[in-house]
This record gives C-alpha cells, structure tokens and sequence, in this order.
C-alpha cells in the first residue's frame, strides 16, 4: 500500500480513473465536476494514461460518445452532474437499454431553477429510474474505492449495466481527505481488460444496435433489462466480496452505525452520515437509544436488507436530499415506506427533506430529527410525515 | 474512379428487402455512397426514415455493423465508435482499415443535430457524415425543416387560406459545414451517380472528417408521381435548385454547370407541395425563389474564384 495522499474527492476519483485506465473518455466540464475532467486532461496530456478523450461540446454528446464507444466493445466513462446529468437525460435512458456498462461519476449538484451550484440529489435521483446502477459515497476514499469496484460490477456479464457513482458536491468533490489509494498494478489487475461478446468493431460479425422494437418486442427488451437489475441485485454482493479481499474495505448495500438495541433510527445517504454519527455518539452518551443506517446503493434497492436493518427501530426518520413535489415525500423514503408495506410491526417511519442547494445540515439538526421520533414514540402517532429539515418556512 | 462495371460487382451494404417506399431517394443515396470504399464500414444512423425502414427488430436490412442512437446525436455517437477504434488501434489490438459514416435526415442534420455535428467536425473526427436531404420530417409525416425550401407546403406549415406554405429559405448547411474547414464537403444529387460516387470516395479517402449533403427526393413528400424521382433529382439541377459543388481542403468547385438553367417554374410545377405557387397571386413568390437561385449561384460563382489557388 502507498501512503495516504492529500486529496480532494474529485482528484480520488480522477486517480481512480487514472488507475482504470479506460480506453476512452468523453466528458464535458461543469461545476462540481469540473476538477474530474481537467486533472484526468493532465494525467492525459502527460501520457500516464493511454486513454483517448473526446472533447465534446456538451453533455449529451458526451453521453452519444460513450454510447458509440462502448458498443464498440471498449472501455468507456465520463462524470457529470446537475444540469449536463439532465442535458443528456435522453440518453442515460439509452445508454443503460443498450446494455453498456459505462462508469459515471456524478458529483451530486442542486437542479435548476434557481440555478445553484452546491449540493443535494435531485440530478441523479430524477434519474433513478433510468436502468443505472447508483452508488452513494460518503467521502473521497468512498468514492475512490467506489469508482474502481463500479467498472467489475457494470462489466460482470449478468449484470451489463451502467453505474452512477455519486458524491456529494462541494462537500465531498472539493474537501481534501488523507486519501489512501491502492497500488496501480492491483487496479490493473482488478479490472483487467473488457471483454464483450457484442462489439461494432468487430466486423467480420456484424450486429445492429439499436434496431427499432415495435408491440412486438419492445416489452420483451424492458423485461429483460428489468431481469439485469434483478441480477445485479444478487451478483453485486459476489463482487463486493472480491472487492474485500483486495482492498479489506466491505461495501455492502448498507451500513448500520449503533444500530444494536436502537429504538430511533435515521437513514441517510452519503456525506450527511458522517456528520450523523456525531449526533448518535452525543445522543448514546445522553442514554437515547439513537442509531443510524446508510444506504449505499439506491439502485438496484436492496428492499429486504433496509427492511431488516430498520425493523430493529421503534422510530425511523429517512432523510432525503432531494423532493419529488408529489406531496408524498422525498425518493428515498418512498421507496423504502413501500418495502415495508408486508412488514408486520413496522416501525414508525417519516420522511425529512434536507439541505437542498447546499444548505448546510449540522449536528443540532440531526439531532433534532431524533427529537422528533421521540415525541412520535411518546406520542403513538404520526402528526407530520413530510417534514422539511433546516428551511425558513 | 472505378467504373459502371466495377461498381455493380461490389458487393451491397444496404440489401433489397429494407421497408422505405418505391420510389425513394434516400435508399439511393445510401447504396451510393456506400459504393465510394471497399474497406468494410460501421454505419450510424440517426432517428428519421433511413433508421427505422431499415432495422425494425428482429430484422436488420445491414450486412455492415450498424448503431442507431436517438434522432440527434449520429455525429456524436459514430464519434465515439471512431475514438474506440483509434483507442485500440493505438493499442495494436485491431489492424484492419474501417470506415465510419454518419446517416442523417435533413431534420437530424440541419435541425436538431446542428450542434452535435458541428462538435464532431471540430473535432476532426475521421467519419463521413452523410446527409440525405428530402427537405422535410417525412418520417413522422412531412413537418416543416430547415432544409424546406421557399413556397412548399408541409403539414406544419401548409398553404392556406392566407399563408403561402414556408414563407423562409431554407439554411444553406454545405457552407456552414464547410466553414468549419473540414478536408472535404459537397454538395451532390442521385441523378449524378458519377458525380456522387466520386465525391463519397474522397470522402471515404480523406484524413478527417468529410461531409456530403445529398438531395434525395421523397415522392410522399413533394407530391409527384413515385417512379418519376430520378427525373426530379435530375430537374433540381437543370434548374439550378440545387448546385453540385464541392469544397476540398478549402478550394470551391462547381462539379456540373447546367449550360443554361431552366426557369425555377418548371421545378414548381413538377411537384404537388408548390402547386399553390401557379395562382396569379403567388407569382411574386415564385420570383422571390427565381432571384434567391441567382443570387446563390453568384456566391457560389464568387466563392469558388475566391478560393483557386493562385
């Protein structure tokens, strides 16, 4: 192991993709991501990688780049977020139907309008439903490690899916951490060289992609691409176990934090946790039976794995950095509210919405979400489901 | 140039049995263009009738390797194939010559594509970016384009009771896709199969991008009889309607001169979407068309002394 390097979560990410090495890379820069594209331009411009890097003129041409690069049977990845995640929305819809694992970094970044540079989720939630694969990273060393698992788990030949892997804007892309990297050859050797059965290049056989699917075969195409996230669901735990013997970090759907004998659980994603267990620390000295789970994977959703992990709890707050404007709370508390729907004895479960463009969530408000599950316990009823975390109202 | 002889024996990309109408240019275009190399070819396609006349699932009417993307994004997506291919071509792990061609509607190209081939130009991309031009979105049922000429009626902009169909001319694309002085762009038609064929071998042979912008005339679309549309491609030229030209590395050239154009009249009237045009009350407009022609071959005229080399 090399020693730890100081760090920003863009610049462990760009090291990842040095790592990596991908044949080709078609980006297009935009703030938080930026830092990604110019340090992996450097790296590029200096020969330590071979990568031929497509400068496109926005992000949709980025994402029509890989599209045509990774059916051409290479290595492909680009990084977004906000704003160019939703100019080539139309294509992130392609991209994972065509069955082409590309590797995306998305550096979590607040949607327009009002136009807003910092973080919350609402770029990759929105794409949620788009066939992706969604890993969440709590910090740079996450999204370090996770970027490099991210190209097994898309390539692993019953899975052929892309990934998004997230990280939260600002707080995480442009934080320096002591960053610990592996050593080049064992990402060498971890990811090895693509191999595809399926490649335009290969023109002694021939193959269509894209070909039009009319009533007759467009549901069967979707079927399929449905099974692909079922299987990921069971293959991505294979993976991560490889993972583990290589690097000793376990990155599981999900991570509980003081959750043993916990009464009032909160659930959340990426960075906000690390600030989260501060809460539980403060709150276990004061005898709150607090504890707390993140979610890694939003996609596919490991329903029985939160199931079971928030079952422990009398009480549960999901946070979420993003809204649907459906008056039935933010992505992440819908879809596990709905995975409980069998579940007899389910805890009390509400749902607060938090820190969107950037606003800070510290401690205190942490803290008060637990508050808040308390006084539901005492209580025995839910007053507000939908709560909205550090806003002026 | 290989010759008639040659050029029958060389074996087809595109094959009989594809969906598109009796009758249609685009087809013609494509198993024109696709006669300029004998080094096999990955073919992009986007959105329009070319695409999805020719793979509709589990069919596919390519004997080439061939990728449809969205409507958009042809030049974007073959670039990206064409950067694969340099990536492991650097890498020693493919040796063989390929070909990469972009087919596009003139509503992929001139419309909604602009930026995307405009990007892929910049770039330098070795590709052939094909546009078939029928001057309108004949796929989903001739709505109004950039490419639609002057005086046509289409079904988002038809003649009516106060309005004379497309009252713009139509972009003139081949020079701003030559202004982004690419190694090769030109101008070329279906009647001309000598004159095509020789523009997509240069295409094919140039280093970097090369773009042909070829007028294919849709007989659903410009309303006249089908088995007449090699007559129409060849009127469009007679008439000066559209000029075969070429610009290599920069020089303009004009590849067929009629030797006295016909009157543009005789364009209007050979087809149904002008056909508002023969009423008394629209005959300025068909002198706004008749002058817009002139004043075109002037700066085509103008362009190409411009550019002899000294």
């Amino acid at each position: 192991m090399k020693d730890k390097l100081a760090l920003t979560g863009n610049e462990a990410v760009a090291h990842a993709m040095r790592q990596i090495n991908p044949d080709v890379l078609a980006a297009y820069p935009i703030t938080p991501q930026t830092e990604i594209v110019m340090a992996f331009s450097r790296f590029v411009a200096d020969g330590v990688v071979d990568t031929e890097m497509v400068p496109v003129e926005s992000e949709h041409s980025a994402m029509s780049a890989c599209v045509g690069a990774s059916a051409s049977g290479v290595r492909t990845m680009t990084a977004t977020c906000s704003q160019g995640l939703a100019l080539m929305w139309e294509i992130v819809y392609i991209a994972s139907s065509l069955r082409l694992p590309i590797v995306m970094p998305v550096v979590n970044r607040a949607l327009s309008a009002p136009i807003n540079i910092h973080c919350d989720h609402s770029d990759s939630m929105g794409a949620r439903d788009s066939g992706w694969i969604q890993i969440y990273c709590e910090n740079g060393q996450e999204a370090y490690e996770s970027t490099i698992l991210a190209v097994r788990i898309a390539e692993e030949e019953k899975i052929l899916l892309p990934v998004m892997v997230c990280l939260d804007g600002f707080i995480t892309s442009h934080a320096v951490e002591r960053i610990q990297l592996l050593e080049d050859k064992v990402v060498k050797d971890w990811v090895s060289e693509r191999k595809t059965k399926y490649s335009l290049l290969d023109v002694e056989n021939p193959l269509t992609y894209g070909p039009l699917h009319l009533q007759d075969y467009y549901f069967e195409s979707k079927r399929q691409e449905a099974e692909a996230m079922r299987n990921a669901y069971s293959a991505i735990p294979k993976v991560v176990d490889k993972f583990e013997k290589l690097t000793g970090k376990r990155y599981d759907y999900l991570e509980e934090y003081k959750m043993d004998g916990a009464e009032l659980a909160v659930l959340c994603l990426s960075s906000t946790y690390g600030t989260a267990k501060t809460a539980v620390d403060r709150l276990r000295a004061k005898g709150v039976k607090a504890g707390m789970v993140k979610l890694r994977f939003f996609r596919p959703f490991p329903a029985k794995e939160v199931v079971n992990a928030l079952s422990k709890a009398k009480a549960v707050a999901i946070l979420d950095r993003s809204d649907t404007f459906s008056n039935q709370g933010g992505p992440v508390f819908n879809e596990i509210r709905s995975a409980f729907y069998e579940k007899k004895d389910k805890p009390f479960i509400i749902n607060h919405i938090y820190g969107l463009g950037g606003r800070d969530i510290n401690v205190e408000d942490i803290e008060k979400v637990y508050t808040d599950l308390e006084e539901i316990l005492k209580q025995k009823k839910v007053e507000t489901l939908v709560n909205y975390l550090g806003v002026r109202e | 140039m290989a010759t008639l002889k040659e050029l029958v024996k060389r074996p087809e990309v595109l094959t009989g049995g594809h969906r598109l109408c009796a009758g249609c240019g685009a087809s013609i275009a494509v198993r024109q263009v696709l006669l300029g190399t004998e080094h096999p070819v990955v073919v992009g396609c986007s959105t329009g009738c070319v695409e999805v006349a020719t793979t509709i699932y589990p069919y596919t009417a390519w004997k080439s390797s061939f990728i449809h993307n969205a409507f958009e994004n042809v030049a974007a997506t073959i670039s990206g194939v064409e950067t694969a291919y340099r990536a492991l071509k650097k890498k020693g792990k493919i040796k063989k010559e390929i070909k990469f061609i972009a087919f596009g509607g003139d509503g992929g190209t001139y419309d909604i594509g602009l930026q995307s081939l405009s990007g892929a130009l910049e770039r330098g991309h070795n590709m052939v970016y094909v546009c078939y031009d029928n001057e309108a979105y004949m796929n989903t049922g001739i709505q109004r384009s950039g490419a639609t000429p002057c005086g046509a009626s289409t079904t988002t902009q038809p003649a009516g009771k106060v309005k004379p169909g497309k009252e713009q001319f139509r972009k003139d694309l081949t020079s701003i896709v030559a202004a982004h002085h690419i190694p090769y762009t030109a101008q070329a038609g279906i009647f001309h199969w000598k004159d095509l064929v020789n523009k997509a071998e240069k295409a094919f042979k140039v280093d970097g991008p090369a773009f042909l912008n070829i007028l294919a005339p849709c007989h659903r679309g410009w309303r006249y009889p089908m088995e007449k549309t090699l007559e129409i491609a060849k009127l469009a030229i007679d008439t000066g309607f559209w000029p075969l030209f070429e610009v290599e590395n920069g020089v303009w050239k004009i590849n067929i001169r009629p030797k006295q154009r016909k009157p543009i009249i005789e364009w209007i009237k050979s087809q149904g979407r002008y056909k508002h045009l023969l009423k008394e009350e629209n005959k300025h407009i068909v002198e706004r068309i008749q002058k817009e022609i002139d004043d075109y071959w002037k700066y085509l005229e103008g362009m190409c002394k411009a550019t002899q080399p000294e």
